[in-house]
């Protein structure tokens, strides 16, 4: 960490009277910490290939980022296992394609039932290897997860009505690699499977290197749930596994949620082949609140934007741009709240801000925070313990940051605010646009008229008005610009697995 | 003695202008009768005999810098473009079907002249060019309803998702048919709200810089369509690598080129793409027969420069 760590406080003295603005120095808490042992870890996995389970002839290891503690060993997938999965994903294709939809609809549902009934281990699972609060985990991720394969196995039995009859009838895409990034692992994972199993395409799907656990324990809920084997296949590893996924001859779309950088690489990969792809990728989102905004609200959803699940989200409101009349109080409003944020043991139910995920990604964030100090921005954070083993990062914000700094253009993915601020209605999109992002953004005014306004005028796939970072499985979510192309979730998520005479 | 044939230089169409290709470069065209027979015409050549295959108009060739002028003019033309209304823009493509439509025989004529194909064939091109733009003036409007959702999500929110625009997009277009493959790749582009910027193969370029006419005298704005022409070859790795352009429409030649310049072409413009995540869609085989019928036509060729926007509101008082 820099040398700013301790927390500067602005206009002190002339601190306005509020709820939250004189919170008790500490707030004590007793420890309410969930069962570590519900998560039933082994210590070893082993990768799921046409319903068996197969040992790698290489191994690595994942840990608890909130004490790097290891978890477990996982096997990594080599180019013959690869090869193995996606011929099974092809053996499978033809009996899961051609069998009917609601019986698809009733395995899918049996899915999303027996997630519900298995949320709690699912919830601690994915905390240990993640590093997120409990909290979220068990109300979000697991909810979340739960509610995709609900809501596309309703889709299975009913494809020939979700699209206009005039685009003729849509048939399953075929054998699919889907890779998934770490910060949502079984979330993602339901939401490239669930419309892909709906539809009739088999699936290899790779989770990221430092999250491979929940993903596996998925392949446990399949078999319960009775999917034919082939179906799924779950291959962990590193770039190289994703890599030799991608550029496999008899995959015939490819879905990818990650780096912008890593979304490139893969279209250029793709090129010439034929393949279909969809990239879900980085986002700068702007977080907008007009000076006629409720801004107690809006305060909580600048804490939602950009401290949920450590800021480690692609949407993300990492961009706020504050009107110039209210800038000084929404600072204030927002000190006070991140001093109430509490940071650390991600199984403590009252954790709010987890551990970053990995090494790498705390580094990555301390190097953008060195950057900023270097630009001259000004750094505010609660001067909060952290535990000495772990990757973390307090919930940071960022004064005096101009459109032209790096931590207001490029996708930090940490718990870091780049506040900025705008004069005019005209001024706030012009800026909130001026990205080479489209993920996502947001708005917050009190007026009906302004809030549809900008909406229409933010280039960006979700925006949110008057609330922010919310999700469901049947709206879809997905980007303008670099920040990819495809949708998922809602209707709209199931035509990328689609595929149309024409 | 005959009045000496006016020959007409037929000039790029940017940004609502016609200028030349500021390179300066034109590109020679000779009539089609002449080049079906070019083999007899190269012994009758031999023999002395004067060849037939005389250059019967200029077209301008155009450059790298004229792609960047156009995609220029295309950005500026978006903002009120993709803003304007669904039924403005259905209006639009309408007059542009009206004007093609009182103009049928002149293209008619073209078509017979330019590219040597019988009066029959040339007026069912035209015809079948002018129902095409009907079709999709009638799009504008109904896209949002055919493409838009109310999400019914489980929470206090109002949430809903609608089509809108990718933003500037090229179209490279075939040399054959030169009318309706130009049409059938813009008007789907329009739609939605993109503006676009057309590559026309020379041989195409009399009739698509002709119809460059109609789409000025339609009410369109300045820089919603340009129409340039030139070698495709030499511009295509230009609009692949061009960063500004938010999607590109490839109509494959199927006729005209080797498979492997067909699989070259189409590997540049997927591979470049990728450099800003640019929106590729590659129309493949779509034969004489195709470019007439139904499957030139329909909302999957709106589909690929679509882009879906959710946008959610919280509930409560």
């Amino acid at each position: 960490m820099s040398e700013k760590q301790e927390h500067v406080s602005v206009a002190q003295a002339a601190r306005p009277k509020h709820p939250f603005a004189e919170p008790p120095a500490h707030w004590d808490y007793a420890p309410s910490l969930e069962d570590k042992s519900l998560a039933r870890i082994e210590a070893r996995y082993r990768l799921f290939i046409d319903g068996a389970w197969r040992e790698g002839r290489k191994r690595f290891t994942t840990i608890n980022p909130a004490n790097e503690e290891v978890l477990a060993e996982v096997a990594l997938a080599g180019p013959k296992d690869v090869d193995d999965a996606v011929a099974a994903a092809r053996r499978a294709l033809p009996k899961w394609a051609g069998m009917p939809g609601a019986a698809r609809a009733k395995l899918l549902f049996a899915v999303a039932r027996i997630l519900q009934e298995r949320s709690r281990e699912f919830a601690v699972l994915e905390t240990l290897d993640n590093g997120k609060p409990i909290r979220e985990a068990r109300d979000f991720d697991v909810v979340m997860a739960a509610q995709h394969f609900f809501y596309y196995a309703g889709w299975a039995d009913k494809l020939d009505l979700a699209l206009p009859a005039a685009l003729g009838k849509p048939s399953p895409v075929g054998v699919c690699g889907q890779i998934i990034p770490w910060n949502f692992p079984l979330l993602m994972a339901a939401w490239k499977l669930a419309p892909a199993l709906a539809v009739g395409c088999t699936c290899v799907l790779k989770p990221a290197e430092t999250t491979p656990l929940t993903a596996l324990r998925l392949c446990e809920v399949f078999e319960e749930a009775g999917l034919p084997k082939g179906v799924v296949n779950v291959l962990t590893g590193a770039g190289k596994t994703g890599e030799a996924i991608v550029r496999h001859p008899d995959i015939d779309k490819i879905a990818f949620t990650g780096s912008t950088e890593v979304g490139k690489a893969i279209q250029r990969a793709l090129a010439g082949s034929g393949k279909k792809l969809t990239l879900e990728l980085g986002g700068k989102a702007a977080h907008i609140v007009f000076e006629d905004a409720p801004l107690d609200e809006a305060v909580d959803g600048i804490v939602q934007g950009i401290w949920f699940n450590q800021g480690q989200v692609c949407c993300a409101g990492s961009r706020l741009f504050v009107q110039e009349s209210i800038e000084r109080r929404v600072l204030d409003l927002l000190d006070a709240r991140m001093r109430t944020i509490r940071v650390g043991d991600p199984l403590d139910k009252n954790t709010d801000l987890g551990a970053l995920n990995s090494a790498e990604q705390r580094d990555k964030v301390e190097r953008y925070l060195r950057v900023a100090a270097e630009e001259g921005a000004t750094r505010r954070a609660p001067a909060a313990k952290l535990p000495t083993k772990g990757y973390w990062c307090p919930p940071t914000l960022l004064e005096h940051v101009t459109p032209t700094m790096r931590v207001a253009r490029e996708e930090i993915f940490g718990p870091v605010l780049a506040v900025l601020s705008f004069r005019t209605p005209e001024e706030a999109v012009q800026k909130a646009n001026n990205s080479l992002y489209g993920l996502s953004a947001g708005v917050w005014t009190n007026k009906g008229s302004k809030v549809f306004d900008t909406i229409a005028k933010l280039r960006a796939g979700v925006v949110w008005a008057n609330c922010y970072n919310r999700f469901d499985a049947s709206s879809p979510f997905g980007g303008y610009k670099e920040s990819g192309f495809g949708r998922e979730g809602g209707l709209h998520g199931l035509l990328p697995y689609l595929r149309l005479p024409s | 003695m005959t009045d000496p044939k006016i020959h007409k230089t037929f000039k790029l169409y940017i940004d609502g202008a016609f200028p030349r290709s500021e390179s300066g470069r034109v590109a020679p065209l000779h009539t089609q009768r002449a080049r079906k027979g070019a083999r007899a015409n190269n012994a009758r050549a031999k023999n002395g005999e004067v060849s037939s295959e005389v250059p019967i108009a200029q077209v301008a060739r155009a450059s790298r810098k004229d792609l960047r002028n156009a995609v220029q003019g295309a950005r500026r033309a978006f903002a009120s473009w993709s803003t304007s209304s669904a039924y403005l823009r259905g209006q639009i493509l309408y007059r542009m079907a009206e004007m093609l439509d009182h103009r049928s025989s002149a293209f008619v004529d073209a078509l017979v002249h330019f590219e040597g194909c019988s009066a029959a064939v040339a007026k069912r091109e035209v015809e079948v060019s002018a129902t095409r733009l009907l079709f999709y003036a009638g799009c504008c409007d109904k896209l949002t309803q055919l493409l838009g959702t109310v999400n019914p999500v489980a929470g206090p929110y109002f949430n809903f998702s609608m089509p809108e625009a990718s933003g500037v997009i090229a179209a490279l277009t075939p040399s054959r048919p030169s009318l309706l493959g130009l049409v059938s790749s813009l008007a789907p582009i329009l739609v939605p709200g993109n503006t676009v910027v057309c590559v026309v193969p020379t041989q195409a370029a009399p009739i698509a810089l002709d119809f460059a006419e109609v789409i000025a005298t339609s009410d369109v704005p300045p820089g919603v369509v340009q129409i340039l022409s030139g070698e495709r070859e030499e511009l295509v790795p230009h609009v692949a690598t061009h960063r500004d352009l938010d999607g590109c429409l490839l109509c494959v030649e199927d006729a005209a080129i080797d498979a492997d310049t067909r699989h070259r072409e189409r590997q540049l413009v997927e591979a470049e793409a990728a450099d800003h995540v640019k929106r590729v869609h590659v129309a493949e085989a779509v034969t004489s027969k195709d470019w007439l019928e139904g499957r030139a036509q329909g909302l999957g060729w709106i589909l690929p420069f679509v882009e879906i926007k959710t946008a959610w509101h919280s509930m409560g008082r």
